[in-house]
């Protein structure tokens, strides 16, 4: 069983995010990332059906050099190989030129199954698996919570809206997002990281993939929200604003 | 030239969000002068498709086929994907459901496009429209302008007022969709739910819910005393769900309940849209959270920055206060 897992890299949950002189993006000079939560879960996904069927696990990721971190990362959890999809410009790229670029490292792999995460951290677009089927000609389902392999097939549990769930049976090849949090993540073992460092990495710069890379939709600018709703901020030390809170409950929006 | 939104039906009945995308796409379709027409893909439709006539839409196309009888993503994209042929609108409005998310970004790739998601409003007075959609789970906005027709949107819950009924008469055409079953690749089963949920947090007046700043299991106690001093009701965000750390049946948003209490309490919530659209019903809303760009601060009517390990027992020790 081959199974690629499609995987992004971005800003760190805690990053302090400042718009670049351009208004357009981020200013990416100090900000460290990571690999996006979502995808991690579509990876541990990943490697516990290789543990169960066999097989190799092949993370693909498209981004700058400093994706190849996050890469690293997916080898020294468990993964076999992998492939890099090189950008040079910064910026951010959507959903449709992301799974271009995808749809043309992979086409050749022949995947039984290709997993990734529900949506992106960063610009959430949650299109990337979706797109990328449909350019393969695979089939797809998103939020998936189970995964069984059943021959030629896999049968899925997707999550739809208000509690419901519903199983629904795709032929492979198939494309699926994973939803977060329905595995416990693993970390990566020293003897994995160490491991890691002699795992093939195949890199192919995007200019190669010979893929038509106009944007779809173009980001004009990027800004803090305004405040929609009038919210006092409170500050003091600790008890100061508890009691400042207290009042403000009782006698301003007298709900307690 | 039109505007089409499409309207989600199950089995008879309304996805509520669909209004609220048909009065985005008024919006849109008033600020092109372009006419507002809807589609309603499904099978046995003729009731429902009468009630969407009073909305006053210049035409509604009903795509009835027994094989749109259950959802699959094959069957929507290639229905849908012979209507847009045939109507060549230029934006598209869907409504952000989880089988808008299944379906529509294959729909609109066969067009060559993204579909500009989970739009939160519509700057439309040049004439041509800006879409603002948000980044970082609501921590920056962006707009976004679509290159060249068609254009592909899906409107974010909440953000739009739905429409309202009473207008002119539509005009009800169906529209006859080629479908093999051969082509739709995906069986799905009947849809279910897990277990009847034991907690109505929708009956409560005061909600105490805590998000990832709460660090670990163990810290839970904090915001247990609150809930208890409070007589309010625990709830929580999805990660905490997730790790098991409070029962699925306690989780506020989008893949939880919806809440609308007299209080809610955020405490240790950055407020992701996903878990905005389950609260921001609240009458009134206290955000406490260490990060002063959290989102959950744009929906709270008293925010306090600060680590909540030292603010919530000052507040407890506060109402404790009050009661004595």
């Amino acid at each position: 069983m081959k199974i690629i897992v499609s995987v992004k890299q971005v800003p760190a949950r805690d990053s302090v995010l400042r718009v670049n002189g351009t208004g357009k993006w981020l200013d990416e000079s100090d900000l460290s990332y990571e690999m996006n939560e979502p995808d991690a879960y579509a990876l541990e996904e990943a490697l516990q059906l290789k543990e169960k069927l066999g097989g190799e696990v092949v993370p693909i990721c498209a981004g700058p050099q400093r994706a190849a971190q996050t890469i690293r990362e997916a080898l020294a959890k468990g993964a076999d190989r992998a492939i890099h999809v090189c950008v040079e410009e910064s910026g951010a790229p959507d959903a449709f030129a992301t799974a271009q670029l995808l749809a043309a490292a992979v086409k050749a792999e022949s995947a039984d199954i290709i997993l990734t995460g529900l949506q992106s951290d960063d610009l959430g677009y949650g299109q990337t698996g979706v797109i990328l089927a449909e350019l393969l000609g695979y089939a797809h389902a998103t939020i998936v919570m189970e995964v069984a392999v059943q021959g030629d097939t896999v049968r899925v549990k997707r999550e739809l809206e208000d509690g419901w769930f519903q199983n629904v049976t795709l032929p492979l090849p198939a494309v699926l997002t994973i939803q977060s949090g329905i595995k416990k993540l693993r970390y990566a073992t020293l003897m994995g990281i160490k491991k890691a460092r002699t795992k093939e990495v195949k890199t192919v710069s995007a200019s190669e993939l010979a893929v038509d890379g106009t944007p779809s939709a173009t980001m004009e600018r990027v800004y803090l929200p305004q405040r929609a709703k009038q919210t006092q901020i409170l500050s003091g030390d600790p008890k100061n604003v508890a009691h400042q809170l207290v009042e403000k409950l009782r006698f301003e929006a007298r709900v307690l | 030239m039109s505007v089409l939104v499409i309207l989600e039906q199950h089995g008879g009945k309304w996805n509520r969000l669909s209004f609220e995308a048909a009065a985005a796409a008024k919006k849109i379709s008033e600020s092109l002068s372009v006419p507002l027409e809807a589609v309603i893909p499904g099978s046995g439709l003729d009731e429902i498709a009468n009630e969407a006539a009073s909305y006053a839409f210049q035409k509604i196309s009903v795509v009835d086929d027994p094989l749109l009888q259950q959802y699959t993503a094959d069957g929507y994209a290639i229905a849908l994907e012979q209507l847009i042929r045939a109507r060549q609108p230029t934006v598209i409005v869907f409504p952000h459901t989880y089988q808008v998310r299944d379906y529509a970004p294959k729909l609109s790739t066969r067009f060559g496009k993204a579909l500009i998601s989970d739009v939160v409003a519509i700057n439309a007075q040049s004439g041509e429209p800006i879409f603002v959609r948000q980044l970082f789970q609501g921590k920056l906005n962006a707009d976004v302008r679509a290159n060249g027709d068609p254009q592909f949107i899906s409107v974010q819950a909440g953000a739009f007022r739905a429409a309202e009924s009473g207008g002119a008469r539509s005009e009800i055409e169906k529209f006859a969709v080629k479908l093999d079953p051969a082509q739709i690749r995906s069986k799905p089963e009947e849809p279910f739910r897990e277990a009847q949920r034991s907690v109505d947090l929708t009956a409560a007046d005061v909600i105490v819910s805590v998000g990832r700043g709460i660090k670990e299991k163990g810290n839970l106690p904090v915001v247990e005393e609150l809930a208890t001093v409070l007589g309010a009701e625990l709830a929580a965000s999805r990660p905490i769900c997730d790790n098991g750390w409070l029962p699925m049946e306690r989780q506020v948003g989008s893949s939880g309940q919806t809440v609308a209490p007299k209080v809610y309490f955020a405490i240790g919530i950055s407020g992701a849209i996903q878990h905005l659209v389950g609260m921001k019903g609240s009458k009134t809303v206290v955000a406490i959270n260490k990060d002063e760009n959290a989102p959950i601060f744009e929906t709270a009517d008293y925010g306090i920055v600060g680590d909540l390990f030292e603010i919530v027992p000052a507040v407890i020790e506060e109402i404790k206060k009050t009661k004595a």
